[in-house]
């Protein structure tokens, strides 16, 4: 668990600035393997959700066009050093992840 | 009390469907929750894109939204983006890109803690327009900034 997932969340002045990396191959199921010519099925993550201490910060729905090992940043407020942010993800085949991280 | 009945009779029909397709091993529990908007993601126009995501393609063009992305882009597979405003009540942040097959890209929920802003990297098939719509008060909201691709992102 959590394997997929780089977290750095830091608080300064009352706001949680948060970058996350996903690893994740966001295949869009447009491309063809060039060997076989065969189209690669699409395999993208479809949501991603954004947690701090068990409440939703953000929630987001992906399509095939998010680049592939995506990465978001965003801020909230209401968060303290130490706090526990957790960020998960699923796509459209049914894997999953998710890993937490504490307040910096 | 009447609106309570509503959620109730909106919530067993709801729950039959899933019942069904549970059973039928389509969906995990936690997908029901939230329900991925196919039809918004699969529509090939931004119009019908907007109409499934938000039953309206009617948007306001805002000069308080601003959106941070290359003017030229050498590979469209990672272009990044941020989309960010200063307008109040923001409830969600979509971004789209015009000229994908696809133009739905992404489409985020701002609880009100949250800043709108967004940041992140996409994906696109040729030059065109990156537009971000932002729904703040119920209404809809939009910017447009041209990106030029250089090599296409999509594959295909």
């Amino acid at each position: 668990m959590g394997d997929s997932i780089k977290i750095r969340a830091s608080e300064k002045g009352g706001l949680c600035t948060v970058k996350a990396l996903i690893k994740h191959k966001m295949e869009t199921g447009l491309r063809k393997d060039k060997k076989t010519g065969q189209t690669i099925p699409a395999h993208f993550i479809q949501e991603v959700v954004c947690e701090h201490n068990g409440k939703v910060v953000l929630s987001a729905t992906w399509g095939t066009a998010i680049s592939e090992n995506p990465y978001l940043s965003f801020e909230f407020s209401g968060a303290k050093k130490g706090d526990t942010i957790k960020l998960s993800w699923k796509d459209n085949k049914n894997e999953s992840d998710s890993a937490e991280e504490q307040i910096k | 009390m009447n609106m309570k009945r509503r959620v109730f009779l909106k919530g067993t029909l709801a729950g039959s469907a899933v019942a069904v397709a549970l059973s039928a091993g389509l969906l995990s529990p936690r997908q029901v929750l939230a329900a991925w908007p196919n039809a918004a993601y699969e529509a090939k126009s931004v119009q019908d894109a907007l109409k499934n995501l938000f039953g309206n393609d009617l948007t306001d063009a805002s000069n308080t939204i601003e959106i941070k992305a290359p003017d030229i882009a050498e590979n469209g597979a990672v272009v990044p983006v941020t989309i960010e405003t200063s307008m109040k009540g923001v409830e969600s942040i979509s971004i789209i890109a015009e000229k994908n097959q696809t133009p739905l890209i992404a489409s985020f929920t701002i609880p009100a803690n949250t800043s709108p802003t967004i940041s992140t990297r996409i994906k696109m098939g040729q030059t065109g327009n990156v537009i971000a719509v932002v729904k703040a008060n119920g209404k809809l909201y939009s910017a447009r900034k041209e990106v030029k691709v250089t090599i296409g992102g999509c594959g295909g």
